[in-house]
């Protein structure tokens, strides 16, 4: 990656015909979508349709078996494109180093790839987790975090990258309603700060319609239906009728 | 164990050519080292102790009997610094820092730790990896340098204490100076030094595959002490036979 200098742009991606399988079951069916550079983009599906392992081929965590990922149009699998362009991702756990305390974790890229002095970093640090609304936590441990905390320290580690795109993988899932809204605001506030372009995969329909430009619905690996929010919503598919209008009554 | 023998050759083969940013990570190397030190150092000194004063046992009433005392502490010393100080301090080592390795890896790969590194651009095999390699590889020998002092007075003390066998402190030591010789030592050392990257390399390689939770991490905990145990115990006959030799 390169070095965190200037206001990032955002930067677009297009998925081409993806398609992955582990152990003979085929999880990914050939997707075909593109994010624009600045936009929020939704990624909505119920649990298992792979929307994670979408998320980790476009960091590139996993290799496809088919299709290809490019990032500003040059595709990630032939290329260091991922050293060329500031990616960053949210796990759903977070993902912290619970041996470190929340400051450096925060401030690790940094730290690892000695982009700037210690001090450099504590103030940058200090500005990253005051941004998330946890100022002065930098010297608890993860494990002294709320899970809501936790993921809003995964953000300001994300933000030290100063990214060109954030990968959100189910960022409200296991939070109280009123931490749920707190990240959806810092993910809408981080975008017009900075104009990153947002891929977030979620199942929740408040956060998908609540912050996203374009919403797309997947499921058993391919998707069914893309576009602005209020056109999802009218959408004629079945399944998407269902996901998004199904509410449990008691009886 | 086998169907990864060539993984764990890359592994081992990536932390050498990583070796050159051992400086960058010497507060991790230093703080693995410690860590190494701390947990085992008792237990070094309890188990080579007693080994040593086992071993005397053992062999000290039959010597003497048959008019080979003045072979005691040769063969005590001999048997302490080339095998016993070797294998039975890496298997130790095996049980007690091997198995924190794969758990602390393997807990961080099955809660994505790993990953997240993986998308900051921080390789992991230089981040975990390395400095444990580093940190275990210097720490074993001189852990086993340590255990052959306490393994020989150990002897020394069951040797004067024992009635059936009732050699002087002086004496022994006398004896175990004249067959012993500082090649001797150095053979166990070197072993020792293989060992230690044995046990670090199957353990930090058991760590990064684990898959499957907490049950997943107690399997990789089991297989990397098991692994290593073996692989101590195969290659401590091969180098055996390579140093005999020479």
């Amino acid at each position: 990656m390169t070095t965190p200098s200037s206001q990032p742009q955002g930067v677009g991606v297009q998925v081409r015909g993806l398609r992955k399988s582990f152990n003979g079951h085929e999880v990914l069916k050939g997707l075909n979508f593109e994010v624009k550079p600045g936009e929020i983009f939704v990624l909505m599906g119920p649990s298992g349709s792979g929307k994670s392992v979408l998320l980790k081929h476009v960091i590139g965590l996993e290799e496809p078996d088919a299709g290809e990922i490019l990032i500003d149009g040059k595709p990630i699998q032939s290329s260091n494109v991922l050293d060329q362009y500031r990616l960053a991702m949210v796990f759903q756990s977070g993902a912290l180093l619970n041996s470190l305390t929340v400051g450096e974790n925060v401030g690790l890229y940094l730290a690892e790839h000695r982009l700037k002095p210690p001090e450099e970093i504590a103030r940058i640090v200090t500005d990253k987790l005051e941004v998330v609304g946890l100022k002065g936590a930098e010297d608890q441990m993860p494990s002294e975090l709320s899970g809501g905390m936790k993921k809003r320290v995964a953000i300001a580690r994300a933000l030290v990258i100063e990214p060109q795109l954030i990968l959100y993988d189910e960022p409200t899932s296991e939070l109280d309603p009123l931490s749920a809204v707190n990240i959806a605001e810092e993910i809408v506030k981080l975008n017009q700060r900075i104009s990153v372009t947002s891929l977030i995969v979620s199942h929740d329909r408040d956060l998908a319609f609540g912050v996203a430009d374009r919403v797309a619905v997947i499921n058993d690996g391919q998707i069914l239906t893309i576009g602005a929010p209020h056109e999802v919503e009218q959408s004629k598919d079945p399944f998407v009728h269902d996901f998004l209008s199904v509410r449990f009554r008691r009886g | 164990m086998f169907e990864n023998i060539g993984e764990m050759v890359i592994l081992w083969w990536r932390t050498l050519l990583a070796l050159p940013r051992s400086w960058r990570q010497r507060e991790k190397v230093f703080e693995q080292f410690f860590e190494i030190g701390n947990a085992s150092l008792l237990m070094v000194c309890i188990l080579s102790f007693f080994i040593g004063g086992v071993i005397a046992l053992q062999t000290g009433p039959v010597l003497v009997e048959r008019g080979l005392a003045n072979a005691v502490g040769g063969v005590v010393g001999i048997s302490i610094c080339k095998e016993l100080a070797p294998v039975m301090m890496s298997i130790l080592i095996a049980g007690r820092i091997g198995s924190a390795m794969a758990a602390e890896i393997g807990s961080m790969r099955v809660y994505q730790e790993i990953d997240a590194l993986r998308t900051m651009n921080i390789n992991p095999i230089h981040y975990l990896v390395l400095p444990r390699l580093i940190a275990i590889a210097v720490a074993l020998p001189l852990l086993v340098i340590f255990a052959i002092l306490v393994g020989w007075l150990g002897g020394a003390f069951v040797c004067t204490a024992n009635s059936r066998i009732d050699i002087s402190f002086a004496a022994f030591f006398t004896t175990l100076r004249d067959v012993v010789q500082i090649k001797d030592v150095l053979n166990g050392v070197f072993k020792s030094f293989v060992f230690a990257w044995i046990v670090g390399v199957v353990s930090c390689h058991q760590g990064l595959i684990t898959i499957g939770g907490p049950r997943g991490i107690g399997r990789s905990v089991t297989k990397a002490v098991v692994n290593s145990i073996v692989l101590i115990v195969i290659l401590d006959y091969i180098l055996t036979r390579v140093l005999v030799r020479s």
